[in-house]
């Protein structure tokens, strides 16, 4: 099997599967470099996936539109926006980011989804998400996420060009292609004689020796205690240590941007916000708030080069459900950041908030897939070709006119 | 040539060497679990009312701090409690070592671990700390060889359950109670339900199927000290229709009945069927094998020992190729049984070494204990556990800590290879353990391989 059906597919079934339609899949087209795809140069691209669905119509809230006041009693408008456009506001625990805003260097896709429909499940939203596939691909067959099948198509890559950061797995940016993992506080120590002799006891297990070869490289030395301590604590973290974490995060992709790496990622959870939504958004948005920040801090000049895409697998319902919170819907908004972005727009078409424009009478309509904003950042930092991006890397997108995302 | 028992140490149990009296033949295994709970029995934990009314305590205390504007001596009041709350999640931390490692009926202790996955919880506050595991205790383990109706009801109503999935805020938007505070519907608990706990996420129900269910179980609260209740006052009026059946009438009975009915499902059988071979076999089951677990379950009217029954015969139970992996919790637990460490040590370890020694590790391996990454619980695939990260944690545990656990003087490499592994080990894996530089490095090494960590 080649190394592309290899990465793309694999569990049980591939073997059937790539025999009976190997050639009509749009998976499966090969990837032919177009003529003059470049290395990926100076520009950065930080990818950020929001986990547990944020809502979009409370950290961008349509102010302008007279029904949204209805529809959220004690959200929106009560939480104290600050207007972006005369339309839009903007959550007030993102209003550190408003200065960036006025320079253009953030924006916003409002009523943007991934093509997942109806059911509303954070899993298998988070899915379809990060494998960048329509809906005509089985998840289940699904072996790489869209930012590494990316990555698959650029020539002269170094183990260094992308970084994985953070303890949580990342499908996104899982692939044939060499991505670098990062966590706080996780180093080993081994001599060289039990690195030998490990690298000898998994050489036939392909997993373990795919994972102990970075485990390995990763490892400088380590001791017990950092194994410990409060970063280990994931969901327990309290506010305070939640942010540290993160600032040790964004310190460490910054640092890795400014030198050869070009692409990095991340996932940040806390998003599902079914109840007192005020308090839970409130501090998640503080912490999307926080790693802008330390981004564009940590990058300097860089951040003139970096564009940062903040997507979530589906927004929640346009009304406020009974007990202060909002439930899964479908429309979302995605955050774009970075000095390399025209920002100072919310952009997409709003389609409104009456009951016959609502998708399903309940949530936001869609009416641009997140995909095509994606695609389009890539084309816009790498020049990737649109047919490589349509079909390698967002099988079966079509890309629609250029937004214009960058300066 | 490994030994079909070796297989079942691995695959059903916490491997070796065995518990005195372990079962490890299908027969066996099902004649231990249609008996008594030998590890509850071994090591007991804190009752069902100990948690409630510690937490009610502790509430109490909380809500007091909070009226006072923070006072000082209310604020110790309630951080006693909160302590008392922690240290009860500790112990059943605690616990599920201690009995993992003593019981001789192995299989009841993972599918004990698979249950409380399969409904996940977790605590959002700090003093329902101690009801995941009390649910774990004394909502599941009393059904785990019942029948699944049961199962779900005791799960489904459990407090630990109603508090992580907002359901005792959710209230009809039409009952007094709703109307009187302008509050109303939360879906969360309907939706997992429906997509993780009965149906499956890819079964044939629509959004109107999780929106009534949701009104039909309003009215169903947690109310502390007391444990689940109905307030027909938050129930919202009128009869609901889910999936097609209309359910109508007054109290718990509609809600038990909708219940009732999930669980007699065929999705629902299927999507158990599948998750069980799923945990216990490998992430991509033979689809026969699954339909044949699945048709047992309604046979059986959801009665899971014959559902187990079928996985535990079926050809591939006791035969390699083992392609999981163990998840970090049971390897912890493999490698402490490979040291030949018992529960009473696990049980006797001070607060302090037991967080450094194994809670904090699980959690650098991926596996926080009680604190899940969402409803949907801990991953399947061997490759979400099989990380660099991951890997690095297990490979770092094993050359680290086994040196500050054992009592008496490390195994000596080889000898602990034949003890944990048996005929599993593979040659390289022979030389290497005798090649390794140090004791320490060696049993490092076999408690990192891949055969140990495969089952």
């Amino acid at each position: 099997m080649t190394d592309l059906n290899r990465r793309l597919f694999l569990r049980g079934s591939a073997a059937t599967l790539l025999g009976c339609s190997a050639a009509a899949h749009p998976l499966l087209t090969t990837v032919t470099l177009a003529a003059g795809a470049p290395a990926l140069g100076e520009n950065r691209l930080v990818v950020v996936i929001l986990r547990g669905a944020m809502d979009g119509l409370d950290a961008v809230q349509p102010l302008g539109d007279p029904l949204f006041t209805r529809y959220r009693p004690t959200l929106g408008v009560q939480t104290g926006a600050q207007t972006l456009d005369g339309y839009f506001g903007l959550h007030p625990n993102l209003a550190a980011l408003l200065p960036l805003w006025q320079k253009g260097e953030l924006g916003f896709v409002h009523a943007t989804s991934t093509p997942y429909r109806d059911k509303r499940s954070h899993f298998d939203g988070q899915d379809i998400l990060e494998a960048g596939t329509g809906l005509d691909v089985p998840q289940a067959e699904v072996r790489d996420g869209w930012l590494n099948r990316m990555l698959q198509v650029v020539p002269g890559l170094t183990a260094e060009t992308a970084y994985a950061v953070g303890r949580e797995a990342l499908p996104l940016l899982t692939g044939a292609a060499t991505v670098r993992n990062w966590t706080p506080d996780l180093k080993l120590a081994l001599t060289p004689q039990s690195r030998l002799l490990l690298e000898h006891i998994y050489h036939d297990d392909d997993l373990f020796r795919d994972a102990a070869q970075e485990a390995m490289e990763l490892a400088a030395e380590m001791d017990l205690d950092r194994m410990s301590g409060e970063t280990m604590q994931a969901g327990a973290a309290k506010a305070p240590k939640r942010l540290a974490d993160l600032d040790k995060l964004a310190q460490f992709a910054a640092e890795r941007l400014r030198g050869e790496t070009r692409i990095a990622a991340f996932s940040l959870s806390g998003w599902d916000t079914h109840r007192a939504q005020r308090g839970s958004l409130g501090q998640s948005l503080t912490g999307l708030e926080r790693l802008v920040l330390q981004l564009r801090s940590g990058l300097a000049g860089d951040w003139d080069r970096t564009l940062v895409l903040a997507m979530t697998e589906f927004g929640r319902t346009v009304a406020e459900n009974g007990t202060r919170g909002t439930d899964h819907g479908t429309g979302g908004a995605m955050l774009l950041a970075g000095g390399a972005l025209k920002g100072g727009r919310v952009m997409g078409r709003w389609p409104g908030l009456a009951e016959a424009d609502l998708y399903d009478r309940r949530d936001l309509m869609p009416t641009t897939d997140v995909r095509h904003w994606a695609a389009w950042a890539m084309r816009g930092l790498y020049g990737l070709d649109r047919s490589v991006l349509e079909n390698a890397v967002f099988p079966g997108l079509s890309m629609q006119d250029d937004p214009g995302l960058l300066r | 040539m490994p030994d079909p028992s070796e297989i079942a140490a691995f695959r059903f149990g916490f491997g070796l060497p065995q518990a005195r009296s372990a079962a490890t033949t299908p027969e066996a295994i099902l004649a231990a679990l249609s008996g008594p709970d030998q590890g509850m029995a071994l090591w007991p934990g804190p009752s069902e009312d100990e948690i409630l009314s510690l937490h009610h305590e502790a509430l109490i205390a909380r809500r007091a701090v909070r009226k006072s504007g923070n006072d000082k001596v209310l604020r110790e009041a309630y951080n006693g409690l909160a302590r008392q709350v922690d240290r009860q999640e500790a112990q059943h931390a605690r616990l599920f070592f201690a009995r993992a490692l003593d019981s001789p009926d192995a299989f009841r202790e993972r599918l004990s671990w698979f249950w409380s996955d399969h409904f996940t919880t977790m605590a959002k506050s700090r003093q329902d700390r101690g009801f995941p595991g009390g649910m774990t205790d004394h909502a599941l383990r009393p059904h785990l060889a019942g029948r699944f109706s049961a199962l779900l009801r005791a799960a489904v109503l459990h407090p630990a359950m109603l508090l992580y999935l907002d359901q005792s805020t959710s209230m009809g938007p039409g009952s007094p109670a709703g109307k009187r505070r302008k509050t109303g519907l939360n879906e969360n608990l309907a939706r997992e339900l429906v997509e993780l706990h009965t149906l499956g996420v890819g079964a044939d129900y629509a959004q109107e199927d999780v929106r009534q269910l949701a009104e039909l179980l309003t009215g169903v609260a947690f109310e502390p000290g007391v444990g689940q209740v109905f307030h027909p006052r938050q129930a919202e009026p009128g009869p609901e229709t889910v999936l097609g059946t209309r359910y109508a009438g007054e109290g718990m009975a509609p809600v038990l009945a909708a219940l009732d009915d999930l669980a007699r499902r065929p999705d629902t059988a299927r999507h158990l069927a599948r998750k069980l071979a799923v945990h216990f076999l490998t992430d991509t089951p033979d689809e026969q094998l699954v339909e044949r677990m699945a048709e047992a379950y309604l046979r059986h009217d959801t009665a899971l020992l014959p559902v187990y029954e079928v996985m535990l015969t079926d050809a591939s139970a006791f035969a390699e190729p083992r392609v999981k992996a163990r998840q970090p919790g049971e390897f912890l637990v493999a490698s402490l049984r490979a040291l030949n460490l018992g529960g009473a040590q696990v049980m006797r370890m001070a607060p302090k070494p037991f967080q450094r020694l194994l809670r904090d590790p699980l959690a650098a391996m991926g596996q926080p204990w009680a604190r899940p990454r969402g409803p949907d619980g801990w991953p399947e695939a061997a490759a979400a556990w099989i990380s660099p990260q991951g890997l690095a944690a297990r490979i770092s545990w094993a050359m680290e800590v086994p040196g500050l656990l054992v009592e008496g003087g490390m195994p000596d490499p080889r000898a602990l290879l034949d003890q944990c592994l048996g005929g599993l080990a593979g040659e390289p894996l022979r030389i290497a353990a005798a090649r390794s530089e140090s004791i320490r490095e060696g049993v490092g090494l076999v408690l990192a391989s891949p055969e140990f960590n495969r089952r």
